[in-house]
């Protein structure tokens, strides 16, 4: 995998996917200052939202065997995967027991960081993802690009295209003369997967909250396939992270309100489900959940880094990332990009590939995603904190050290991403004040003083110091 | 407990304690946030409702018990529903005068049943004024989760004298998390193309929201 300036590269050239992904973070991001601003007791929410967080990793081992209990009492069963091949078996087999080669999914990270579709396909089992915009990325043979909105780097004429070539290949075909219509291509959608739905014998999901105490997973969601998945097919596989529980079903109270606030800037998303164990004559009969471990307890044992386990994945971040905006999800090389992908990906899979090893440095430090985080991760000073063990790994003139002073380059060369974060940065001084170039620069810098920030602007000074 | 894979079960869960061990107690979570961002006042929170619900492209409507079927039965003739499914537990009064062929959910609807069916009626275990948000807990008149999912249209019942709270804690402490849970705000949506918001990708497209109040 490319590190992360060189996979930039494209990105920052193609104006179509700039466009779309500027006009996409803009918009969100001023409708979430609106959504949150209804709502008096923000700083409250945050703040409790982040202690019950920081409770759930303090003590996630007593939490999980309770999860376990009321899983399993409420008619579940559970299953452990230590890592992704573990886990990406255990749903193969339950899938073959079941007889079946077909499953629906709904749009899960857990299940595309583990790189469950590919796995199943080797192993004969096709599954259909049934997110409008999975459902345009499988199409277009293509990787989501946003965690919110994976299909944000493509506009409705590509989209048009893709499902009129594409469709028939996998079931019913797209309408004759199908438009770029947002309404037509919805209803082709709709048509496209309804069929598939009807017939599912087996769902995959991932959850966005777990609750320990009484066993009760949930799904937030906006188009409805999530309902599908979880209530037609006879058998319910959920794909979950560890770091997912929170202790109390009273906790949910927080993230109800913060989550689709922070996410899509709607007072509730469309859709929530909940559901525990199983029910009779309401949805599937059988239910299955594995907790994926994959890099979760590495990233627990870091003290500053663990605190990245505590996101619950709202995109928020990468909605007011200046480098996010110009990169696009691609740049980051995992499943998770953006701000929360520049700390957990290199957390999850370790620093030793190029491409983990420069994400540290795909960012300005501007803070911006730590004001809008909901759950108030620090990601500058994981950041920081990961600079410093890429360059205590390696030594001038090391492969790793190269990818890190590409990607800080990367973004010093592209003026207008530091100019924003500039000028952010100096509104949230306070917080990162002496380290912002940060302790892994020094690596490279040797003996040279980092200046203070921003008595002279980081990028003349980087013009004038670097070479 | 772990019959498949317990290995990694001990795994994971000795590297967790590794991970945390000697970490200091983490503070205790403060619930000092707002149990509700509006005043308790009946009037108030059903307009509340009703303007949320609206906002997300909900079609809303008030009427007194009495003159609820003969409501039901014109929406449904509005919208052209031939047939429609009525969960166990729905009052008999409600879908008495339509001409929709009735479907009554005695779990032997199967997916493909309820695809061809138009339309469903049900009732809700409560609402949430501040979100706009109906809960359905698969209780009397509400059915299995599947039958508010799968026709286009939806029309929910919401009894305004005792089923509105204000807010999603108030709401937490009256559900029971053992019933099967949905929420519903507004009819299913996506914003996947360039953000423009479609209504109707998979759930009903047309939700209508009946507000009884006497
Ligand atoms: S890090 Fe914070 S802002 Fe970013 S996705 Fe996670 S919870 Fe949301």
């Amino acid at each position: 995998m490319p590190s992360f300036p060189e996979a930039a590269h494209d990105a920052v050239r193609n104006e179509t996917l700039r466009g779309n992904l500027r006009h996409a973070t803009h918009t969100i991001r001023d409708k979430r200052a609106v959504a949150v601003s209804e709502l008096d007791d923000w700083a409250q929410l945050r703040e409790a939202g982040m202690r019950i967080k920081d409770q759930t990793l303090r003590h996630l081992d007593r939490h999980l065997v309770q999860l376990e209990k009321s899983v399993t009492a409420a008619g579940g069963t559970v299953h452990w995967a230590a890592d992704a091949d573990e886990a990406n078996r255990i749903v193969a087999d339950l899938v073959k027991a079941t007889g079946e080669s077909e499953v629906v999914k709904v749009k899960s990270m857990a299940t595309q960081e583990i790189g469950l579709n590919e796995a199943l396909e080797a192993e004969g089992i096709r599954a259909y993802e049934t997110d409008l915009a999975e459902l345009i990325v499988q199409l277009g043979e293509d990787r989501p690009s946003h965690i919110l909105v994976p299909a944000i780097h493509r506009n409705r004429g590509e989209i048009r295209d893709i499902f009129a070539r594409e469709m028939s290949e996998w079931g019913r075909p797209a309408p004759e003369g199908l438009t770029d219509s947002p309404a037509d291509l919805a209803e082709a959608a709709r048509l496209h997967l309804r069929e598939k739905f009807l017939r599912a014998k087996v769902g995959v999901s991932g959850a966005n909250f777990m609750v320990a105490e009484t066993g009760t997973l949930v799904v937030v969601e906006s188009e409805g396939n999530g309902r599908m998945c979880l209530t037609l097919p006879e058998t319910l596989i959920s794909v979950v992270g560890i770091e997912k529980i929170v202790p109390t079903w009273r906790d949910l109270e927080v993230f109800l309100q913060t989550l689709p606030r922070s996410s899509t800037a709607e007072r509730m998303n469309p859709y929530t489900s909940m559901w525990t164990g199983t029910t009779d004559g309401d949805g599937p009969k059988t239910f299955h959940l594995v907790l994926l471990d994959n890099g979760r307890t590495d990233a627990l044992a870091d003290e500053v880094g663990r605190q990245a386990l505590r996101c619950i994945r709202c995109s928020a971040c990468l909605n007011v990332c200046p480098v996010y905006e110009r990169a696009g999800g691609h740049a980051y090389g995992s499943v998770y990009p953006g701000p929360i992908g520049a700390i957990l990906t290199p957390q999850l899979r370790g620093t030793a590939s190029e491409i983990d090893a420069s994400l540290p440095y795909a960012s300005s430090l501007c803070g911006a995603c730590y004001d809008v985080c909901p759950v108030a991760i620090d990601i500058p000073e994981v950041l920081v904190h990961l600079r410093e063990r890429v360059a205590d790994q390696g030594g001038k003139g090391h492969r790793l050290e190269k990818a890190a002073v590409k990607a800080a380059s990367w973004v010093l060369d592209h003026p207008s991403v530091l100019a924003a974060g500039e000028r952010l940065a100096s509104a949230t001084r306070t917080l990162h004040p002496k380290r912002l170039p940060g302790p892994g620069a020094r690596q490279w810098t040797e003996s040279r003083d980092l200046p203070e920030m921003p008595a002279e602007p980081f990028r003349d000074w980087w013009k004038k110091n670097r070479s | 407990m772990t019959p498949q894979h317990p290995s990694s079960r001990d795994r994971i869960l000795a590297r967790v304690r590794d991970a945390v061990a000697g970490a200091p107690d983490a503070p205790e979570v403060a619930r000092d946030y707002l149990t509700s961002h509006h005043p308790d006042d009946p009037a108030a929170l059903l307009d509340l409702l009703h303007e949320n619900l609206a906002d997300y492209r909900a079609v809303v409507h008030r009427a007194s018990e009495t003159a609820l079927p003969a409501l039901i039965a014109r929406l449904l003739a509005e919208h052209g529903a031939k047939s429609v499914a009525v969960p166990s537990g729905l009052p008999a009064s409600w879908p008495a005068t339509t001409d929709a062929e009735q479907r009554p959910d005695d779990g032997t609807l199967t997916p493909y049943a309820l695809d061809a069916t138009d339309a469903v009626v049900t009732g809700c275990a409560l609402a949430i004024a501040e979100t706009g948000t109906l809960v359905l807990d698969a209780g009397p008149g509400q059915g299995r989760r599947a039958l508010s999912l799968v026709p286009d249209l939806h029309i929910c019942v919401v009894r305004a004298a005792d089923q509105i709270v204000a807010s999603v804690p108030q709401a937490m402490q009256r559900l029971d998390p053992r019933r099967p849970l949905t929420w519903i705000s507004g009819p299913s949506a996506t914003s996947d193309i360039e953000l423009d918001r479609v209504e109707g990708v998979h759930g009903p497209r047309t939700l209508v929201v009946i507000l009884v109040v006497d």
